[in-house]
């Protein structure tokens, strides 16, 4: 029969010879392995202390952006709700009042925008079907929480920090996320 | 009724020389036994390429700390369908056989301390390694009676196991001891250890007579690749399974007290005990004085232990444990003809050399 890979090993059946059957050659051996194993690099990344870099296309938490001025995108059109294969988003629209121009980039906005994280499956659906950028998924992931109602994420745990406020934050927040990355089929 | 007054009088001055030796080396013993489990812990992560406890305080050097509170804090079970007064005298035994090893390892020559000749030494008697092997056949009792007492059939089995290994590794123990005896002709440590000071440290006379009683000191503190009594993933935990808090600690306590004093009692019979290697001490006593120079001693000693309590972690994290009939082959077909042998050789080369090599 053809070997399927090139690694497979076959037994060895043979008898030991005396130097095999005392073991101590082969206890040795072993000891030297671990003992150059003491001394290699160690492969742990002390988490607190130091992070491991995300992928350039890596997918977190969602967020709910603003425009320039501060001014939130989203106008609660659904699209996104419509594209989330877990169901995962809900949200109500509101009608802007006269003087929340400041507030609102257009004339409709979410008043109740519900993302639910143990549902989300980050997939970026959301964000590709958004047609105002105003959600996408950011660098970050959703922390532990003792109960199941810390994870349905509101609008004051998803907006973005105000940009004219905080422009710190803001741009933290946005992070160095590729949104398109090249070959996922959305180029155009 | 005079002499009966001298007769009950106490030298108190060395009462509490030996009281304070006493308390240091227990001490020290359990101090080294705490640490070795942070070592081990250590040992094992960075043979595993990874580093090990790191986060109470720097490097993790206090988490033994944290290991024994949590511990303490544990609680204290004694299952109801267990034979209580015993099920508490195992941990004891257990202990108490490990420290009373100590008493007769001499830690370093003579200190002098107010114009007093101390020697660090708690009781030089002269059956020095038989004391060690009547204490060290004694511990078998901690394991087995914690064992039955659980109640338990793999307790239970974890104790048989300990104490059928115990048996059948003692043989070849006691048989390469006898052939340094010959070599010796002293039971006293202190003695063996002033004569390997002077000559070649045993180890180049009896390396067949080591290599037996290394891989039987691994049996007899239950060690990797012999720790089938405990054998986690077979009998979950052995005999300590309906163990709890500081009556477990106690028992993995025990263990690395062992693995401390064993050491201790190789490094004595076999590498030349405190002496300090390419140095002669008896010169470094003329220039430096004898205190410093026990001081040395004791630390030489010290590293000694340090590296046969590595040379067992070493092991551990390499060799994988043993199925329980190769383990008993290994004793009775192997190990035992071959303290046999060794022993055979060594008393025909002494022989011959009694005769000044004629036969």
């Amino acid at each position: 029969m053809e070997a399927l890979t090139n690694r497979v090993k076959p037994v060895d059946r043979r008898k030991m010879n005396f130097w095999e059957r005392i073991y101590l050659p082969a206890v040795v051996k072993g000891l030297s392995i671990t003992l150059k194993h003491f001394f290699k690099k160690k492969v742990t990344i002390n988490y607190p202390e130091e992070v491991r870099p995300f992928s350039p296309v890596f997918r977190g938490l969602q967020i709910l952006n603003r425009d320039e001025e501060g001014r939130e995108n989203c106008t609660a059109c659904g699209l996104c709700a419509l594209a989330c294969p877990a169901e995962a988003i809900t949200m109500e629209c509101a009608e802007r009042k006269p003087g929340e121009e400041h507030l609102y980039r257009e004339e409709k906005y979410a008043a109740k925008y519900e993302i639910n994280m143990l549902r989300c499956i980050f997939c970026g659906l959301c964000e590709e079907a958004c047609p105002k950028d105003a959600v996408y998924l950011s660098e970050t992931f959703a922390p532990a929480n003792y109960q199941r109602k810390g994870f349905i994420y509101g609008k004051q745990d998803l907006l973005i920090p105000d940009p004219k406020t905080d422009p710190e934050g803001f741009a933290k927040a946005k992070g160095s996320r590729i949104k398109h990355p090249q070959g996922h089929g959305n180029e155009h | 009724m005079y002499q009966n007054q001298i007769l009950l009088a106490i030298d108190w001055i060395l009462f509490t020389e030996k009281l304070v030796l006493i308390i240091v080396v227990v001490m020290v013993s359990l101090f080294v036994a705490m640490y070795s489990t942070y070592a081990e812990r250590k040992v094992a992560a960075f043979m595993q390429d990874r580093v090990g406890p790191n986060r109470a305080g720097p490097f993790g050097i206090l988490q033994p700390m944290a290991d024994g509170m949590k511990l303490f804090f544990k609680e204290e079970i004694v299952p109801n369908f267990s034979s209580k007064f015993l099920f508490i005298l195992g941990p004891i035994l257990a202990m108490l056989t490990a420290i009373m090893v100590s008493a007769v390892i001499p830690w370093g020559d003579k200190l002098f301390i107010f114009g007093r000749e101390v020697t660090l030494q708690i009781a030089d008697i002269n059956i020095g390694i038989l004391y060690i092997f009547g204490v060290v056949s004694l511990g078998v009792y901690g394991i087995m009676i914690g064992g039955w007492a659980s109640n338990n059939k793999f307790s239970l089995l974890g104790a048989m196991r300990a104490a059928s290994q115990i048996i059948s590794y003692e043989l070849a123990l006691g048989i390469t001891l006898i052939a340094l005896l010959m070599i010796t002709g002293t039971l006293s440590l202190n003695e063996m250890v002033a004569q390997q000071k002077d000559n070649l440290w045993n180890i180049f006379l009896q390396p067949l007579g080591f290599l037996i009683f290394l891989i039987c000191a691994f049996a007899e503190t239950n060690r990797t690749p012999f720790d089938l009594p405990e054998a986690e993933n077979e009998l979950m935990g052995g005999y300590h399974a309906e163990y709890s808090s500081m009556k477990l600690g106690f028992y993995l306590f025990a263990e690395y007290v062992n693995m401390f004093l064993s050491g201790a009692v190789m490094t004595t019979l076999y590498f030349g005990g405190y002496d300090i290697p390419f140095v002669n001490d008896a010169n470094l006593v003329h220039t430096i004085g004898q205190n410093w120079v026990t001081i040395i001693e004791g630390a030489v000693f010290f590293i000694k232990i340090c590296l046969f309590i590595f040379f067992f972690m070493w092991v551990r994290w390499t060799v994988p444990r043993f199925r329980y009939d190769q383990l008993m082959n290994l004793g009775w077909k192997i190990l035992l003809p071959l303290a046999l042998f060794n022993m055979l050789v060594t008393g025909a080369l002494i022989l011959l050399r009694q005769n000044h090599w004629h036969f």
